[in-house]
């Protein structure tokens, strides 16, 4: 029953690290989206601007509340239906980056929502301008207590990046599926797209534990 | 093709569809809730076998995906001799990965049931099971239900996975309806709002009444 | 009276002894419950005034209203004879906006009953960061003058050092600094040494001591420490649910007190100290 097959595994071995390579590229560049969209859907419900801040709030509960496989699909088939064709690439970095957007905007919100109202009042007690109470005094004690959450979802759209093979994105799941199409061979290739997905995700999240003790210290709160 | 039109074509089929994605998300969440608690408690045994046992468990399925797990559950599982017809595979894949989160949830929420309790109930010489039925688990219980009504939104955003192994649940529906009639915004717009009203308006309300219904148990409403 | 009319009130103050600030018919309520009603308070320049009462009765209000850091239902406060919550549109008063409130703002600095100092941030860079990002002073200047304040408030050598690392009584006098160096023409203290342990409070009030005997700023003070207000005010307002209930000099306020509520007062706070 047992029957894994050594020279096979390392005559695909190379495939899947060249695959790897891809979702590593789209984790990164959907997380790069996420990370700068976020601030914005998070600051935006911060306006005193009643309506954008319904709208966006809205938004985010929507992207949040359904599947990110179903988004995927909507953003690369509804463009053509209206003439704008998107490049598997670029509908799946729309799709991702905009699924953890909402996401980190609420990692955001909840680090904002932590720096105490004393510190708002001092930076106004100083006369200090909004944008610089935003970007001196908040933002940075904001960062730590957020810095949790970015990481867990950095690895957790890392994770997600197989769902963008549904729409032809080249990256591991695509790969070791097309490997078991053309040889019939499943074991392998699915148990290594596992193990690959081990020995990145756990090493990963243990170094964005490191690195959140190194920022606080940085910034004098540790 | 009007949106009516469209609806009155495809309502049965997405209907059906809709109907067995709820089915799925019950099934899973049955399973992950008796996954989540057995792990989360076993993460906590004092024997090293059963804990490092627990570990490795839900460092397996959250530190890979849902879709690698279903794929392996599916394709990989029947060369062992263990072969799960589709709609089953699809369920428990997604009850065992949900069910490694949740055991977090468990393990976290007990840890933080106070110091006090665990020792208030030691000097009722209450034996170890007692104490964590009769008292830390019931606390736990309240502190995590909040938690837990995310964990069953994702865990229907990933009851959607299965429609890849072909279960004809409600993203599998729009899917074939969009091969068919090429009206994307119709058949995934459709499937996106369904998904949302399950998640805002069934599973959300249904945790805060378990939640206010657990709190009145515990005589803190 | 309906006080939110401000038609009334004057456009400025003007005359030979204006008020530095001047509270005019202020009301401030939250919903249903009258916070201040219709307070009427002037403080001259150089002016020391000590604010006290039971909680609840107004007396942080004040402060805080001054710091706009609360909004006013009726009245006019205004400061160094202009008016601060309100401002001048076609000859009439209107509300401020947050234009005029920044430049009124910068007559004003306030120390907070929690420090309130930005905690990723060394106490010197705490001093720097108004003076360097508000007035606009170059890095040297406000570096210099940073260490200056900070050698008056006894803290030269912490200065590198963050407000995690510094007890509270030394956080305050930071915060002290830090209010000084934005050169204001009026500085409030809430209820400076309330969250202080008692063996640290000496430090912050004899900072506070050395600043009436050596400047002359315009002060207002909070506080529950009944001899340091005897000590260094000119004046002590006794407030009671949302008026001034009675005023003079410490000696008279605290030697004769002519009103039941102000005897009760001191009374109690004289038996729990």
């Amino acid at each position: 029953m047992f029957d894994w097959r050594w020279d096979f595994t390392f005559e695909i071995l190379p495939r899947l690290i060249v695959a790897t390579g891809n979702t590593l590229l789209a984790a990164g560049l959907g997380y790069a989206i996420a990370v700068v969209l976020g601030l914005v859907f998070a600051l935006a419900q911060r306006t005193p601007f009643r309506p954008l801040t319904m709208v966006v709030r809205e938004a985010v509960e929507f992207i949040r509340s359904t599947p990110l496989v179903l988004q995927i699909f909507f953003v690369f088939y509804v463009g053509p239906q209206f003439g704008i064709r998107l490049s598997p690439w670029t509908a799946g970095m729309i799709a991702i980056g905009l699924h953890y957007a909402a996401y980190l905007s609420e990692v955001y919100r909840g680090g904002l929502e932590s720096v105490p109202k004393g510190q708002w009042e001092a930076a106004k007690s100083l006369n200090l301008s909004t944008a610089r109470t935003y970007f001196r005094v908040i933002l940075p004690q904001a960062l730590p207590p957020s810095l949790a959450g970015m990481g867990n979802y950095l690895v957790g759209i890392f994770k997600d990046t197989p769902m963008l093979s549904v729409i032809g994105v080249a990256e591991l799941m695509h790969t070791a599926n097309a490997i078991g199409s053309e040889t019939y061979r499943f074991l392998e290739p699915f148990t290594l797209v596992g193990i690959i997905f081990l020995c990145i995700s756990l090493p990963t999240a243990a170094l964005i534990r490191v690195f959140e003790t190194w920022v606080r210290r940085k910034l004098g709160l540790g | 093709m009007s949106y009516f039109e469209f609806l009155g074509q495809y309502g049965d089929r997405i209907a059906s569809g809709t109907l067995i994605t709820m089915a799925l998300t019950v099934l899973s969440a049955l399973l992950a809730v008796a996954i989540a608690v057995a792990a989360g408690l076993m993460r906590m045994a004092p024997n090293m076998a059963v804990r490092g046992f627990a570990t490795v468990y839900i460092e397996i399925f959250r530190g890979t995906s849902l879709l690698v797990q279903l794929y392996w559950i599916f394709f990989v599982l029947p060369l062992f001799g263990i072969t799960l017809e589709k709609f089953t595979a699809g369920f428990v894949a997604v009850g065992m990965n949900l069910g490694a989160y949740g055991a977090e949830l468990v393990r976290g929420a007990i840890l933080s049931v106070p110091k006090g309790q665990w020792e208030a109930a030691l000097a009722l010489n209450m034996s170890p099971a007692k104490r964590m039925i009769r008292v830390i688990l019931p606390q736990a219980v309240l502190i995590m239900l909040p938690s837990w009504g995310n964990l069953l939104i994702e865990l229907l955003k990933g009851t959607a996975l299965v429609a890849l192994i072909s279960v004809a649940d409600l993203m599998f529906q729009v899917k074939q309806i969009n091969g068919t009639t090429f009206m994307s915004a119709e058949s995934f717009g459709t499937a996106l709002i369904i998904y949302y009203v399950l998640a805002r308006f069934m599973i959300t309300p249904f945790m805060r009444w378990l939640e206010r219904v657990m709190m009145r148990k515990m005589g803190r409403a | 009276m309906d006080t939110t009319d401000v038609s009334a009130f004057p456009l400025r103050l003007e005359g030979d002894a204006i008020p530095m600030v001047s509270f005019k018919k202020v009301t401030k309520s939250y919903g249903n419950l009258v916070v201040l009603d219709s307070l009427d308070l002037d403080v001259a320049e150089g002016e020391m005034v000590t604010v006290i009462g039971p909680s609840g009765s107004g007396k942080t209000t004040v402060l805080r209203m001054l710091m706009t850091l609360e909004t006013i239902n009726g009245g006019v406060i205004y400061v160094d004879g202009e008016p601060l919550t309100h401002m001048e549109r076609d000859g009439k008063l209107v509300r401020a906006d947050s234009r005029h409130l920044r430049k009124m703002r910068s007559k004003i600095g306030m120390c907070f009953q929690h420090f309130n100092l930005f905690p990723h941030m060394t106490a010197l860079e705490n001093c720097m960061e108004g003076p360097v990002h508000v007035l606009g002073m170059s890095k040297k200047e406000a570096r210099e003058r940073s260490e200056e304040l900070l050698a008056m408030v006894g803290m030269a050598e912490k200065r590198d050092q963050h407000p995690s690392r510094l007890s509270g009584g030394q956080q305050q006098r930071v915060a002290i600094a830090r209010a000084l160096a934005m050169r204001p023409k009026v500085m409030l203290f809430d209820e400076v040494t309330s969250a202080l342990d008692p063996e640290v409070i000496g430090e912050v009030t004899n900072v506070i001591r050395r600043l009436v005997a050596e400047h002359n700023l315009t002060m207002l003070m909070v506080t529950h420490q009944m001899g340091f207000a005897k000590d260094i005010s000119d004046r002590i307002c006794f407030f009671y649910s949302g008026r001034i209930e009675e005023q003079g000099s410490p000696e008279e306020l605290f030697g004769n007190p002519q009103k039941e509520r102000t005897q009760q007062f001191l009374s109690a706070v004289k038996e729990a100290s």
